[in-house]
């Protein structure tokens, strides 16, 4: 979340509607609608665990070496799988390499799969689903059935055939694989979004005040409506990253020497169920990553839903 | 529903099946590699029964007629032989079963369980309750956990296979059936919590309706439209084939055998599978449109 999005709550700025204005106590300082999501998120626990989550996994893909001592690629191979001791805190994969490191590496890839997919989403969404919202017509008629084409093919699905083309790759194929065929979703919630936007009372009185349509749309339009898409682009990551995790596991997605936690996932199935706990960690970390993009967009999604403003949240 | 609802919603469904197939069958034709020289195990063939076998598969036709051969085919129910000589049709009528099993297994609990927490959640806000629908494991960390604990240490269930008759179809169908619930309960909590926020509420609540009246009747009606539809995504994408819990199963699916074509290069399988899946998600889609339409009427005057 950047900060321009989010003034801080003392920030001056004239209330965004007259309900608003009126539900505010006497003294209570004026808000703005992202002054208020701030507000409600900063009194929920879930926003606090994602963030710290997301924060210790950010830090783990820029600087992983803060976290340990050993060369993930330093693999003696007379040190195969050896349990977990003070040497080796969650023991040694198959090659013989320091299965923490290993671990603590993966974190990087899948948050790369996660941002590129998750970002990409929302270009593709923002420029073909506003527009096919806004304009209508056969502008949308294009879009939508383009959308429609590319959305009934299951993406794990889809992916699996494409990536087979490929015969695997880095994780930038990987995620544009997958966007490729997971933009619909988001795409068609713009639409939406955009469509029950923009005959909304502000929508009207922008237009009778002469202002042009690109500018409707970029000023007032999108504006208003891109809370829902902060929230699915949260899901989106975590999805996209369950996603990687699946197609590598598959033997499609990412190869070596890439490190990533679904090629261990995929190795450890071959010593399953004898080493389990080559499958407890990255599981593990595969959790914690997903479960705290799907926290970030659930409270993100109860901070800005304006109907439970003012209620018991 | 107005009739002409029914006529434009059947009209769409036209371009976009021959657009989704278009697609896959294009994939599959960019696989490198001479399908003929495969079929012959890549040994030497004669250059008369090589030509013979290209016509016979209309090889020798550039990709657009041989786009139409295969929709030529598909409309008779023909998708096709394997590069074994094996009729596609044949292989997924075989696997159908199981996928099926497994999707009505996993369905169930996705609808039973998605919608209990939806309403649990939504009416007991902020308790452990609501939390539960945070379950966000993957399909597959909770495969192994599943086939982990109850298969490998408990031994209360089948760890792989289908030998074991029904029995074998619970843990896969707990594996995406949980995940399913989870999310359907997501979305199901934050459509009845807007609806709750709604004044036909307030005021049904005012009238001095009981709870669980309001509830039933006026908050679940109305978030009815966005529940059955991602029900219907959710079945079509099943119905797919649910390839990472059929291999981690071990269960001979449509997907098990998707990932089967794929690593021997079978292109005719795997368009014939995802082809199939295409044409179960569109028709899927379809029905549901055509179901929340008779829901909501306001849908199809739009």
């Amino acid at each position: 979340m950047s900060d321009d999005l989010l003034p801080p709550p003392d920030t001056e700025v004239k209330p965004h509607s007259m309900t608003e204005a009126l539900a505010l106590p006497t003294g209570a300082k004026q808000l703005t609608l992202w002054g208020d999501v701030w507000r409600k998120l900063k009194r929920d626990k879930r926003f606090y665990v994602a963030a710290f989550l997301i924060a210790i996994f950010v830090l783990m893909a820029i600087a992983p070496f803060l976290f340990l001592t050993k060369d993930p690629n330093a693999c003696p191979i007379s040190d195969s799988t050896l349990p977990m001791s003070k040497q080796h805190w969650f023991g040694t994969d198959i090659l013989g390499c320091d299965y923490y490191s290993r671990v603590i590496y993966g974190a990087r890839t899948s948050l790369e799969v996660g941002l590129i997919v998750s970002s990409l989403s929302i270009v593709i969404a923002l420029s073909f689903g506003a527009a096919a919202g806004y304009f209508g017509g056969w502008v949308d008629t294009v879009i939508s059935r383009w959308a429609d084409i590319w959305f009934s093919i299951p993406t794990i699905l889809g992916a699996l055939l494409v990536l087979t083309l490929f015969n695997g790759g880095g994780p930038v194929l990987v995620s544009l694989v997958i966007v490729m065929f997971a933009w619909p979703d988001m795409t068609r919630l713009v639409r939406s979004t955009v469509i029950s936007g923009k005959s909304r009372g502000y929508v009207r009185a922008a237009r009778t005040m002469g202002s042009r349509g690109r500018r409707i749309l970029r000023r007032h339009v999108l504006p208003n409506g891109i809370a829902p898409v902060l929230v699915f682009a949260a899901y989106v990551v975590g999805s996209s990253v369950g996603a990687e995790a699946g197609l590598t596991f598959l033997g499609v997605g990412l190869r070596l020497p890439t490190i990533s936690w679904g090629l261990q996932l995929a190795v450890a199935d071959t010593r399953f169920p004898e080493d389990a706990y080559l499958m407890f960690w990255p599981s593990l970390f595969l959790c914690l990553l997903i479960g705290a993009f799907i926290l970030l967009g659930e409270s993100l999604r109860d901070a800005m839903d304006p109907k439970l403003f003012g209620g018991d949240g | 529903m107005s009739k002409r609802y029914l006529i434009r919603r059947l009209l769409l469904v036209v371009p976009v099946l021959l657009g989704t197939i278009l697609i896959v069958f294009a994939l599959v034709f960019l696989t490198p590699g001479d399908p003929v020289n495969r079929l012959a195990g890549n040994k030497p063939l004669a250059p008369s029964t090589y030509n013979e076998i290209r016509t016979r598969y209309h090889l020798d036709q550039p990709f657009v007629v041989q786009y139409f051969y295969y929709l030529d085919g598909l409309a008779h129910g023909d998708l096709g032989a394997t590069f074994t000589g094996r009729d596609v049709t044949d292989i997924l009528k075989e696997r159908f079963p199981v996928t099926l099993k497994l999707t009505l297994g996993a369905f169930a609990i996705e609808v039973v369980l998605g919608l209990l927490l939806a309403v649990v959640a939504a009416v007991k806000r902020r308790t452990l309750l609501d939390s539960a629908i945070l379950v966000f494991t993957p399909v597959i960390v909770l495969g192994f956990v599943l086939q982990y604990v109850f298969g490998v240490k408990l031994h209360w269930l089948p760890v792989a296979g289908i030998r074991d008759g029904p029995s074998s179809y619970i843990l896969p169908s707990l594996t995406l059936g949980l995940g399913l619930a989870a999310s359907l309960g997501r979305l199901a909590r934050s459509n009845v919590l807007d609806n709750m926020a709604g004044e036909h509420i307030r005021a049904a609540i005012a009238r001095g309706l009981p709870r669980r009246r309001v509830v039933g009747r006026h908050v679940l009606k109305n978030s009815l439209v966005p529940i059955v539809t991602i029900l219907g995504l959710d079945f079509a994408y099943l119905m797919g084939g649910a390839v990472i819990t059929e291999t981690i199963f071990n269960l001979p699916g449509l997907g098990y055998s998707l990932i089967t074509g794929i690593k021997t290069q079978n292109g005719p399988l795997v368009v014939g599978l995802v082809t199939l899946s295409a044409i179960i998600f569109v028709f899927t889609n379809l029905f549901v449109d055509l179901l929340c339409a008779r829901i909501d009427p306001r849908i199809s005057y739009e």
